[in-house]
């Protein structure tokens, strides 16, 4: 809790971002890294520009009124007319031909936006309490979306839980992951680098942590490195498997359990492996293998004393094989 | 208070003549107590919003709970980072926090507010009547909205609420805080309100003095005649789906939660079917009242009464036709999602012809800067910015990218903040003379006003920054983020510093007000110059009003009032 929240070069690079926005970005938005931007940040300075245009008249016209006809000695209102038909007709359609003109603006890009096109890169996107998981073709499973540049990916995504929204602020778009059908959304990334992944739709306790980053590959990039993270998954121990499972897997285990002893949403797994554990309902037992997988497949059976009735059920979610990995690395944490 | 041998106030004496009262100014007087009394509550867990979100990481919630039921090795490694990750406790500790600010402010505070309060006490004295049409009925509504506001008391102390204020399933439905309470709360809230609506259609139908046509009523008549059309036609659909909802919480009745067998967006549609037209609740009275303060400080006649007359009442019928527009990135087809976006450009006109027709009515006026007027201006600055970024948000593409970040949190804090509180306050300062017979100071009124505006914009501007540089809303630590936005610290920071500041002038505006009880000079019946009925019986007015109902004018021709110093007011002469 440091009080005040930059340091100095923090604090010059807060001034140069507050001002000129991040390199390749402006004031107003971040660089557009994906051709999605483009469509809303035309829309986006259009609007600006008019809305500018229109406030500075309302505000200046009022400045100009209270002082031009302020309240004086002996001076009373001047005769004008009560209404003038051509001039409300005038300020009612010129402003209606400007919002008709921001529609079709707005709705040009919608559309874009929603409609992927065919043979697009398809990657499978699940969103549940508090963080994301993305599978690519190959089987693959990451917590971090991976991309190749310059060509487009659909995403194909539904929710474990409540809803969730997908938003990515420099592609400019969003869209809810919901429990109970699959939505899609798609962009072309533009420009090589790291960008913010972040959950847009309040989901409970740790909704400002479902973050995650979106990894523009470089042409040719993308297709090595996941041949590369495959390859090394697929030969890992049990052990190691347990380690990417709890770190990596829809719903990690990292997102709700420390491994140092910090206490989150549920218990830390430090040194829990041969302790007997107290429940709220349920009589004092003996953190063993069993116990290990009755809580991942049906963890209301045991609530451990002082914590909420709150974990996902992982039945039909994990194989055996899994299981057994996650059960090797609790093992491990001494 | 003394003065008028025969106020309203001093008409009959003791809690009871209160209590049971069936005087609109009195029910009124009791509405201001208890909505100012809620909107202090809803300032606090604003504050309270604000500071967590001063810093990075946890700043006043982040302690780890106490209570925990560690091993001794987990309790020592949780005192060696006790401060450095931010607890499960302090994040939900937060997310109680925005829901409650969110729930009062908007069911308590801002639907009821310039209705309950300024509708009651004023709108029979602008029709020359005794009452509203039903007095009885208005004294239930009263106690359905104190019964309401015990339910989200209750609320607090059981379990508390971490929905958000939208109840949006199916986390309504599978979290453990007290949803259920807050639904049935809102549910006689609801009931409340339409009371209220009945009760003022049928008091402008058929409580208007004879000779008074629809055209010759006063605006702010107008503006509570299209609020109540909607509270009485859309309320009903947000209590059937509170009930809804609390049933499927009670007894897993499938609606909303597809756990069992229900749509989650299906809420989505019945909530915003009533929460979208519930906006031109909270805005259009505050509107009603910046049309009355603009005139009469301009001392000039409305300019396009009836162009103003009828926004108000395209922009209710309008209001119900867009509740779509929340639910752009819900998935919906892209069909809808234009028909919705198109209706929602069409309600802009309205709003844009109202604050033409303000301007066009100050000009060529003789200006006065009193207090209320004050307020009337800051009302069309911060409306105008609230308004006009509401086209960013009902365009389609740039909606996508907007919804749900702080963007969408500065416009609508610009419009029912900036807007209908604002407007709420000019309609408090320009008729507490009449309401309480004294007047205020105007002087420490415009200081409270403007400082009020610089904390105002410096609270919510950056808040724009913020949500376009992609901060989202309801988030607890913004620290993540920081990495590719280092400025979001100094605009959260600025932002908070701004919230402190808006809460000095509210707080000198209410010691103002206060002060103007004991040691304020008595007002005269008409202190501004208002040419509507109200201010032709003394301040306070007697029990009954009017002894004779006054003759019917034009609300908006002053030429006939002359002031005769500050203790006499506007006399008309003859």
């Amino acid at each position: 809790m440091t009080f005040l929240p930059w340091n100095l070069s923090l604090g010059t690079r807060t001034a140069a971002g507050l001002i000129f926005g991040q390199s390749g970005g402006s004031f107003w938005m971040p660089p557009p890294s994906a051709t999605s931007a483009i469509w809303v940040d035309r829309a986006f300075y259009f609007i600006l520009y008019v809305s500018t245009f229109f406030f500075l008249l309302i505000v200046t016209l009022m400045t100009f009124f209270v002082i031009r006809y302020r309240r004086r000695e002996g001076l009373g209102p001047q005769r004008s007319p009560h209404h003038h038909l051509a001039l409300e007709l005038t300020w009612s359609g010129i402003p209606l031909l400007l919002v008709i003109a921001m529609f079709g603006l707005g709705f040009a890009g919608y559309i874009d936006m929603r409609t992927p096109p065919r043979g697009a890169y398809e990657i499978r996107v699940s969103g549940q309490k508090w963080n994301w998981s993305f599978q690519y073709p190959n089987g693959y499973v990451d917590t971090n979306l991976h991309v190749p540049i310059d060509v487009p990916v659909k995403l194909t995504m539904s929710s474990k839980d409540v809803i969730h929204s997908l938003f990515i602020p420099a592609f400019r778009i969003k869209q809810d992951l919901l429990p109970d059908r699959y939505t899609t959304m798609w962009f072309t990334a533009t420009r090589p680098g790291e960008y913010d992944l972040l959950c847009a739709e309040y989901c409970g306790t740790s909704h400002s942590e479902m973050l995650a980053k979106v990894i523009v590959h470089r042409p040719g990039e993308f297709e090595a490195w996941l041949q590369e993270a495959q390859k090394r998954r697929q030969n890992l121990s049990p052990v190691e498997l347990g380690r990417e499972l709890y770190l990596y897997a829809p719903g990690g285990c990292a997102v709700c359990h420390s491994i140092d002893g910090t206490r989150k949403v549920g218990p830390s797994f430090k040194g829990i492996y041969g302790q007997i554990h107290e429940f709220e309902n349920a009589p004092p037992t003996l953190v063993d293998d069993n116990y290990i997988r009755e809580s991942i497949l049906n963890p209301s059976a045991k609530i451990r004393k002082g914590y909420p009735d709150q974990m996902t059920v992982y039945k039909g979610q994990l194989s055996d094989e899994q299981i057994t990995a996650l059960i090797e690395y609790i093992k491990t944490l001494k | 208070m003394s003065g008028a041998s025969d106020s309203y106030l001093t008409h009959t004496r003791g809690f009871w003549s209160w209590a049971l009262t069936l005087d609109h100014k009195r029910i009124g007087i009791m509405y201001m107590v208890g909505i100012l009394g809620s909107f202090l509550l809803g300032g606090i867990f604003a504050l309270i919003v604000r500071t967590e979100l001063a810093t990075p990481g946890p700043t006043i919630m982040g302690f780890p709970d106490a209570a925990s039921e560690a091993s001794p090795a987990e309790q020592a490694a949780e005192n060696m980072v006790a401060i450095a990750p931010s607890s499960t406790t302090g994040r939900d500790l937060y997310n109680h926090m925005f829901t409650l600010h969110g729930a009062v402010m908007i069911f308590l505070v801002i639907i009821p507010g310039i209705p309950a309060v300024l509708g009651n006490f004023v709108l029979p004295l602008m029709l020359g009547a005794k009452d509203v049409a039903f007095p009885r009925l208005n004294l239930a509504s009263f106690y359905l909205w104190l019964f309401g506001a015990i339910f989200f008391v209750v609320t607090l102390h059981t379990g508390g609420l971490d929905t958000g204020w939208t109840f949006y399933t199916p986390y309504s439905t599978s979290t453990n805080s007290a949803v259920v309470t807050a639904v049935l709360g809102a549910f006689i809230l609801g009931f409340s309100s339409i009371f209220t609506g009945i009760n003022f259609i049928v008091t402008v139908h058929k409580l208007r003095p004879a000779g008074m046509t629809w055209f010759k009523m006063p605006l702010f008549v107008w503006s509570l005649y299209a609020t109540a059309i909607i509270q009485v036609l859309a309320t009903p659909v947000l209590g059937i789906t509170l009930l809804l909802l609390a049933a499927e919480r009670l007894m897993g009745l499938g609606f909303f939660d597809p756990k069992y067998g229900g749509n989650p967006i299906l809420f989505q549609h019945f909530f915003w079917f009533y929460s979208h037209p519930a906006v031109y609740i909270m805005i259009l009275p505050g509107m009603g009242i910046i049309s009355e303060v603009v005139s009469v400080f301009s001392r000039k006649h409305i300019f396009g009464y009836q162009f103003i007359a009828f926004s108000s009442v395209a922009i209710a019928l309008l209001g119900f036709l867009v509740w779509g527009h929340h639910m752009f990135v819900s998935g919906m087809t892209p069909l809808a999602a234009m028909v919705f976006s198109a209706l929602t450009f069409s309600v802009s006109i309205p709003s844009a012809i109202k604050v033409f027709n303000w301007l066009a009515t100050m000009y060529k006026g003789s200006i006065g800067l009193a207090t209320p007027m004050c307020y009337a201006l800051a009302f069309i600055f911060l409306f105008g910015i609230g308004g006009l970024t509401g086209l960013f948000l009902g365009t389609l593409s740039v909606d996508v990218h907007l919804t749900d970040t702080y963007f969408v949190v500065a416009h609508f804090h610009y419009v029912m903040f900036g807007g209908t509180l604002i407007a709420f306050l000019a309609g408090l300062h320009y008729w507490w003379p009449k309401m309480t017979g004294r007047m205020f100071s105007d002087v420490a009124g415009r200081w409270a006003c403007f400082i009020i505006f610089v904390g105002f914009n410096l609270t919510f501007f950056p808040q724009f920054l913020l949500g376009t540089r992609g901060m989202p809303r309801r988030y607890y630590d913004y620290s993540g983020l920081l990495d590719s936005h280092p400025e979001f610290a100094l605009l959260n920071l600025l932002s908070t510093i701004g919230a402190y500041t808006t809460a000095v002038g509210l707080v000198a505006a209410a010691i103002c007000l206060l002060h103007s009880l004991w040691r304020g000079r008595p007002a005269p019946a008409n202190p501004w110059g208002g040419g509507s009925m109200e201010w032709q019986c003394p301040s306070p007015p007697p029990h009954d009003n009017f002894p004779k109902t006054p003759p019917v004018r034009d609300p908006y021709d002053f030429s006939y009032l002359a002031y005769v110093g500050p203790d006499r007011g506007f006399v008309p002469q003859t």
